[in-house]
């Protein structure tokens, strides 16, 4: 397996395991994170790839029957160590899932600035320079910047996906870890979200699950293949999509299975 | 913000500009080594065709990592044709390397006495190498179409080339070695046109999204430009 080419690794992940009750959805994978790159994770249904993602920031942890084994360090930090909060693991890494899901009551504005206002922030300049900021970098600024105090749910499925993300940027994470973040938009939507990915990589690392092997070779720098819980390849994203090592790799980029 | 693909395509265009540039040059020296009888300079032509094999590499590569992201519509004829005017290049590559070897045996005998009309021919060449470059930047379909025909022309010419120089062979045979250089150097140049003719086929099929390959119909009236080209 290609080791990653950049020269600093954002998420070491050592020996990992998740557990649901007595079902083991990843098994023993090794894996480490390029940082300032995008990395995509690909594989059939079920392959544990979504929760290898929600193991990053802990998220897994939110279902009860959730037990994992192994190591992820941060920037050479063990996120799962016992002094460690799962909250502040979850402001170190973001978090932007299929379905958009704005709060349905808040507004633009109110929905960026969530997070920040949650830490403490009450300053009114500072909220107005970070929404700004935030939706910026979510090439959402432009759109709604006359109507920031307008409902967050009369934006398009494309632009709540948008403020999604300008939500999770807000609090300025390090990592941003992506669930197949177009797959409920259309095809314009889907390609402006694969040119904000391409964007964001240059401040932060990103981590994306997607069942689109295009949408993965075209925003991906890196690709990890999962199948029924085990990490097969991990490479450069055009090896694995023009040469993979592996036959099951092979198998599933030429669509003989799944 | 910058659509993934344009940086990427733009880097393409650009390589094969530059790829492009290097084989005109090949050709020009090869012409001029061959006709001042200058063995440096043909001796240089061939140590330079390695720089068009290595584009036409670098270029394939390119190609493979942009078909990864599926690219469609224009984007996917550009990068199919790129493909293919690359290996044109690296192949005109090749003829300008041949001429220019027969250009250096040539530099080592005295010349023959016999009147050629290499020189129109390698005008001819030329001139359908560079309208076929220029098609491609320009994006302009007409002037590649007006192109293919003129390849005819250049058949004719270097079969006449070839009868001058078979008939001076037979009445001058302390000739041959030199006459049969003189025929290859002919026969390079043809090539070169056809290569020109076939990029200009080419450029036609990527703003066209026509396919104006031996159909024989080359002089019809051209379709509308394709959508984005």
């Amino acid at each position: 397996m290609a080791e990653p080419q950049n020269n600093s690794t954002a998420l070491m992940v050592k020996n990992l395991s998740v557990f649901f009750g007595k079902n083991q959805a990843v098994k023993n994978v090794s894996l480490d994170i390029a940082a300032r790159a995008v990395t995509a994770i690909i594989g059939p249904s079920g392959c544990g790839k979504s929760t290898f993602l929600r193991a990053i920031n802990r998220m897994h942890e939110l279902n009860p029957e959730a037990r994992m084994e192994g190591e992820i360090k941060l920037f050479g930090d063990d996120i799962y160590s016992r002094n460690v909060e799962p909250v502040v693991v979850r402001r170190r890494v973001g978090m932007v899932f299929q379905k958009s899901n704005p709060f349905p009551t808040m507004s633009i504005f109110e929905n960026v600035t969530v997070g920040l206002r949650l830490n403490g922030i009450r300053n009114r300049k500072l909220l107005a320079e970070h929404t700004e900021q935030s939706l910026r970098m979510a090439a959402l600024w432009d759109e709604v910047k006359d109507r920031l105090h307008a409902p967050a749910i009369s934006l398009s499925g494309g632009q709540q996906q948008r403020l999604c993300i300008a939500r999770a940027l807000a609090v300025e994470p390090e990592v941003l870890l992506m669930d197949e973040p177009a797959s409920a938009l259309d095809p314009l939507a889907t390609s402006k979200i694969e040119d904000l990915i391409v964007q964001l990589k240059k401040d932060y690392t990103i981590v994306i699950v997607t069942h689109n092997m295009q949408q993965a070779a075209r925003a991906s720098d890196f690709t990890a293949f999962f199948y029924l819980g085990e990490l097969v390849e991990f490479g450069p994203t055009t090896k694995i999509f023009t040469s993979p090592s592996q036959k099951r790799t092979e198998d599933y980029v030429t669509g003989r299975f799944g | 913000m910058e659509n993934y693909f344009e940086a990427g395509l733009d880097e393409l265009r650009q390589k094969l500009l530059t790829m492009a540039s290097h084989a005109e040059t090949a050709v020009n020296q090869a012409l001029q080594a061959l006709l001042q009888r200058d063995y440096d300079l043909a001796l240089r032509v061939k140590e330079n065709d390695r720089i068009l094999d290595q584009f036409e590499v670098e270029i394939d590569e390119m190609v493979i990592q942009l078909l990864t992201k599926a690219p469609l519509a224009t984007n996917l004829r550009l990068v199919t044709v790129a493909m293919k005017i690359s290996q044109n290049l690296e192949r005109i590559g090749d003829e300008a390397t041949k001429i220019a070897k027969r250009a250096r045996d040539l530099s080592q005998e005295p010349p023959v006495k016999i009147t050629l009309d290499l020189p129109r021919l390698a005008r001819m060449a030329l001139d359908m190498l560079k309208a076929a470059l220029d098609a491609f930047v320009n994006h302009d379909s007409a002037a590649a179409r007006a192109l293919v025909p003129r390849d005819k022309e250049v058949d004719a010419l270097n079969k006449e080339i070839h009868q001058t120089l078979a008939q001076h062979m037979v009445e001058n045979p302390d000739t041959i070695g030199r006459c049969l250089h003189l025929m290859v150097v002919s026969k390079s140049l043809e090539r070169i046109a056809d290569h020109a003719k076939n990029m200009a086929e080419d450029v036609v099929y990527l703003y066209e999204a026509q396919d104006i390959r031996h159909t024989g119909k080359n002089q019809a009236a051209p379709a509308a430009p394709a959508a984005g080209a």
